[in-house]
Formats: C-alpha cells, structure tokens, sequence
C-alpha cells in the first residue's frame, strides 16, 4: 500500500511538472506563462519530498515560488500592464519547428541514455535531520565555495546597480 | 585546513572592497585615476608574493580547493593580464567610463573568479569561480553606458552566456548522478564509458567551449568583443579563456583521462574547425576589434589541441603558448586603446599613419600580431613549435598540418593590419600617449620578443607546473 502510494504522488508530481512546463513555453502570455512556472517549481518541489529531501523541498517553495516567481509577475505587471497579450510570442513559424525538432531529439536522447546506463544504486539510507548537516557541509567542506558565492552576489549587486542607474546626464 | 594557502585571493578580494571604499572617499568631480594605480600596485605586490607559494602541493578542505604549481602559474598569468589591463585602461576609463571605481573592483573580483577556476578541484567550486567570473564579466561587457553597441553586447552576452552555463551545469549533474562525487579524482576512479556518462561529458564540454568561444560555440565572440570596452574585450581573450583552459585542464585530464579515446576525436574536430572558421573570416573584417576576436577564436583552437597529446608536453605547451598569447594581446589591445582614445573609432582604417605619429605603439602592434601569427623569432613561433610537436607524437599530424597552413595564411591579414600603420597618416593631429600605456606595450613587446629568442625558462617553469597533474 505505502509502495503504491509513493508510486502513484511520483507520477502526479511528475505529470504537474512535465504538464505545466510545456505551458511555459507554450502559453502566449508571460504572467499564465510564469503562473505556469511557479506550477513547475511545486512540482519539482513534490519531487524532492519524495526523494526525502525535505530541507531542499523548502527551499524550493520558500525561494522559487516565494521568491523568483511572485517578482517576475510582478514585474511584468508593472512593466507592461497594457500590451500584456501576445508578450510572449510563440507563432508556428519556422524557427520554432525546427528548435521543436531538436528539443524533442534532445529528449529521445536523454530518454535513451537514462534507459541504457547501468546505474548504481545507493545503498546509503536517506538522512535524517538534513539542515544540521547541510549546515554543517556548508560551513566545513564546502566553505570556499559558499564565500565565493558571497562574493558573486556582491559583484551581481553593484554591476546591476551601475547597469541599471544608467547615464547621468550633466 | 590551512588558511595561508589562500592568502592571493583573499588579498585580492581586501583589494576590490578597498577600491569600492576609496571610490567612495575620493570626492566627485575630482578625478579617480588614482583607483587605476592603487588596483594595479596592489596586483603586483600579490603577483609577486604568489612567487613564494611554488613547489607547496597542498589541499584545502578535504581536496575540493588544490593548491599546486598548475594552478599556481594559472593565477600568475591572471594577475599578470590583469596588471597590464588595469595599467593601459586607465586613459580609457577616464575618457569612456562613468563608474571608474566600481569598473576596477569588479575586474579584480573576476580576477577573484578566475583564480578560484584555477584552484577548483571538485566541480562545485569550479562551477561558482566560474559563474563569478562570468557574472562580472555580463556586467564589465555592458559597462559602457553611453554606446549602444556595449550594451547589445552585454544583452547578448549575458543571454547566451547564461545559456552555455545551464548546458555545463546539466552536465555536471549527469556525471554527478553517475559517478557520485563532485570531486575530480573520485569521478575519474568510477568514470566508466556508459551513456549517462559520455552525455554529461559532452555537454561539459559544450559548456566549457563556449567559453573558449571555439566554433561551433563561438558566435557570441565578434559582437561581444567589438561591443565590450576594449581593456574588457582584451580580458576576455586573456583570461577569462586562459581560465577556461584551465579548468579544461583539469577536468578533462584528471577526471575524464580514463576516457580519452572518447574524447579525443571530438576535441581534434572543434580544434581544427576553429582554426579553420577563426582564420578564414578574420580576413574580410574592417573592425580591429572583431578582427582580434576571430583571431583569438583560431587561437583558442590553437591551445586547445594541446589537451589531444595528454601528457607533460601536451599541457607544457598549452601553458606557454597561453602566456604568449596573454603578452601579444596585451601589446594588440593596449595599442587599440591608444588608438580608440586618439581617434575613439576601432575601425582598422584608424591605424592610417600610426608609425609616423607613434612608431614605438606601431612596432609593438607589429610584433604582437607577427607573435600571434608566430613567425619566427617571435614567442608565437616557438608555442606553436611545442603545441605541434606534443600532439604530432601522438599521430594527429593531419591536425599538425593544418594548424602550419593556416597559421601561413593568418599572417596575410595581421600584415594588412600592419601595411596599413605604415601608410600615410590621414590627420595630423598630435597623438599623446600616457606613460603608463607606454609601459605596457614596452613589457609586451620585451616579453614577445625574449620568450621567443631564449623560451627556455619559460618553458621550463611550464613544464614544473605540468607535471603536478600526473
């Protein structure tokens, strides 16, 4: 029963992020299309509880939903409130089929590789308590990485100020 | 865990805050040129003091950040092409660039980007070094606020660029699924040839040649480079590629060298394909600017058939024809510079008369382009003597020959450049140029001339810092 009950959320999940990923790129208007994608992100999200990964699972939520994709429709809606239809062109022009082509090629490949690989399992149980031990990686073995993040939105920070000031005109 | 081995980068990252502090301090209409010396002092005293941390093999934190002599001369070069840019751009950032001081300190944190690429020796470190450097550079493309073509370039840059990282960050999590470690030396004991594998593989590939803007990666390279502030544009070619290769280096050589056989026909193929693509369109450009661009398209081929030898001479040669190059293109784009502030176009038709204005800026120009060429007896010549000699050991003579035929008809568009320096001046306007230009065109004209009459210890400091792989 607990089996079939973890089977059947896998492919719920699955099916909302696969679904509502394909209405981001196929939707023709930017705030269904980024409605769509906070969608995706709690999907995804699902994903991760089911793989026990319970911390990165909020994560997900707080930061990409919470976050990422109330700004985006915010922005947009303060952005271009008047011209909101049609922002996000999608016609079936030629282009577009052929990126299709590659996109689904893309796909059969992956499918095909991930069908074809001997993968090894991990024997290791999930882990329990998993911020104290994220926290613990962050601040020991992964420490140069995370001050060089650090630095990364510093540098983020002051090149889009800079970018986003614009000319002073004297 | 030992703290003094990160002293370069931590000194380098007190440097830009300090920039940050002191741009602040200087008062508005006074002129912040100071902050130019102050960064480029302060390059040199860390470049000097990296000189002492040779011979030390050391790791930090549990291996995942190496410091051994590879990445040591690594840095050196960054710091070395940083120094010089920050030297000639002064001028320009003054005459073209409104935000001076936040200009220099987001160099020295893409130095800082770099210099982690250099050390990373898991994939995570690698990936944010990398990212860091990437990020600075969106915002340095774009840096120019008052022409239109800087901020297309900055556009186009950050969109593609974004692209190329999500590609090498997909590859990563395959090989990361696969194998289980994100740490170099533990993927290459459980890399076997399966499919997951070679897909991520490839795709890391993908990722790190767009970097390199090797074709068919490449087509970002003319727009953004002609777009970009030229000392910008000249990092670019200088380190944000030599950081690439660096990175290349490692991952393909410790991680993947199991699966060379793989590999190796794919990388002979982008290799020779840029040489190819990157010489023969440079031919019909008017802009110096696009013209360096796909010349260091060709070159980045160039450097990159290094890694088919795999072994000691392979990446001694990779090694030394990177710093030539980072010296030749110092000398190219610190002449640009001069001649963009005289005249503020980059059109090649610029160059009209520049050996009668300034024949020393002409001279260098000359040299560095017959460097990039690599006719004897400049550097260029003798890096391409050992990129050539490595991989024809290894039976890509067909690649070999190729590179020499090109590299022949390379030399037909650097001396269209110089005929036209050594034409008739169309103005008479006096040119001036600032000591501290001067400065680096002298070191770069020495540096290409010395390393290619006597290679010798440069050569043999390349082939040190090769041998902390095997």
């Amino acid at each position: 029963m607990n089996e079939w009950a973890y089977t059947a959320a896998f492919f719920i999940f699955a099916a909302v992020t696969v679904a509502s990923a394909v209405g981001v790129v196929t939707k023709n208007d930017l705030v269904h299309s980024s409605l769509l994608l906070a969608l995706c992100f709690v999907g995804v999200s699902g994903l991760y509880v089911l793989l026990q990964a319970d911390f990165l699972a909020a994560v997900q939520l707080l930061v990409y939903n919470g976050a990422i994709a109330i700004v985006f429709v915010l922005g947009t809606m303060l952005t271009r409130r008047s011209i909101r239809h049609g922002t996000n062109h999608s016609e079936a022009d030629a282009p577009s089929r052929l990126i299709g082509l590659i996109s689904g090629l893309f796909v059969a490949v992956t499918l095909g590789v991930i069908a074809t690989t001997p993968w090894n399992y991990s024997s290791a149980g999930a882990v329990q308590d998993t911020p104290a031990v994220l926290g613990r990686l962050i601040l020991t073995d992964y420490m140069i990485a995370m001050e060089v993040a650090a630095v990364l939105l510093l540098a983020a920070m002051i090149g889009a100020i800079v970018l986003a000031k614009g000319v002073d005109e004297e | 865990m030992n703290i003094a081995l990160l002293t370069s980068e931590i000194a380098v990252l007190v440097l830009g805050l300090l920039i940050i502090i002191f741009d602040v301090l200087i008062p508005r209409q006074e002129t912040h040129r100071s902050l130019g010396y102050i960064a480029a002092c302060g390059v040199l005293a860390i470049l000097v003091h990296s000189m002492t941390q040779y011979g030390a093999a050391a790791t930090v934190y549990q291996g995942l950040f190496v410091v051994d002599n590879l990445a040591l001369f690594f840095k050196q070069l960054f710091l070395a092409a940083t120094f010089l840019t920050l030297l000639f751009s002064v001028e320009y950032v003054e005459k073209w660039i409104q935000n001076s001081g936040e200009f220099y300190a987001l160099l020295l944190f893409a130095l800082l980007g770099m210099m982690v690429m250099a050390s990373a020796n898991d994939l995570i470190t690698m990936f944010i070094g990398m990212e860091l450097m990437a990020i600075v550079f969106y915002a340095l493309v774009g840096f120019e606020l008052r022409s239109k073509k800087s901020s297309e370039a900055g556009m186009k840059y950050l969109m593609l660029g974004a692209a190329s990282s999500a590609i090498m960050l997909y590859g990563m999590s395959w090989v990361y699924g696969f194998t289980g470690s994100l740490v170099l030396s533990q993927i290459a004991v459980k890399a076997t040839a399966s499919p997951a594998m070679l897909l991520g593989m490839g795709l890391m590939l993908a990722g790190l040649c767009f970097k390199l803007s090797i074709v068919p990666f490449h087509m970002w390279a003319p727009d953004v480079y002609e777009g970009a502030p030229t000392p910008i544009t000249a990092m670019l070619a200088m380190g944000s590629k030599a950081a690439a290769f660096a990175v290349l280096i490692r991952v393909f050589l410790i991680a993947f060298s199991d699966l060379q056989e793989y590999w190796a026909t794919i990388v002979s193929l982008l290799a020779a394909a840029s040489m190819i693509v990157g010489i023969v369109v440079a031919i019909w450009q008017t802009n110096i600017k696009r013209m360096l661009a796909y010349s260091s398209i060709a070159q980045a081929g160039y450097i990159l058939s290094g890694l088919l030898a795999g072994n000691v001479a392979g990446v001694k040669g990779m090694l030394f024809y990177a710093v030539l190059y980072m010296f030749a293109t110092a000398g190219a784009f610190a002449v640009s510079t001069a001649v963009k502030n005289h005249n503020g176009s980059d059109e090649i038709e610029g160059f009209s008369g520049l050996a009668q204005k300034s024949p020393l800026l002409a001279v260098v120009m000359t040299i560095s382009l017959l460097s990039m060429a690599g006719l004897p007896p400049m550097a260029g010549f003798v890096g391409k003597l050992y990129l050539f000699t490595a991989i024809a050991d290894k039976g890509y003579l067909w690649l070999v020959i190729l590179g020499f035929v090109m590299s022949m008809i390379s030399v037909y568009y650097y001396m269209l450049v110089v005929k036209t320096m050594y034409s008739k001046a169309r103005d008479q306007q006096e040119f001036v140029v600032r000591g501290s230009l001067q400065v680096v065109a002298v070191i770069s004209l020495l540096a290409s001339l010395f390393i290619g009459i006597y290679p010798g210890p440069l050569a043999k400091l390349a082939n040190f810092a090769a041998q902390a792989l095997w």
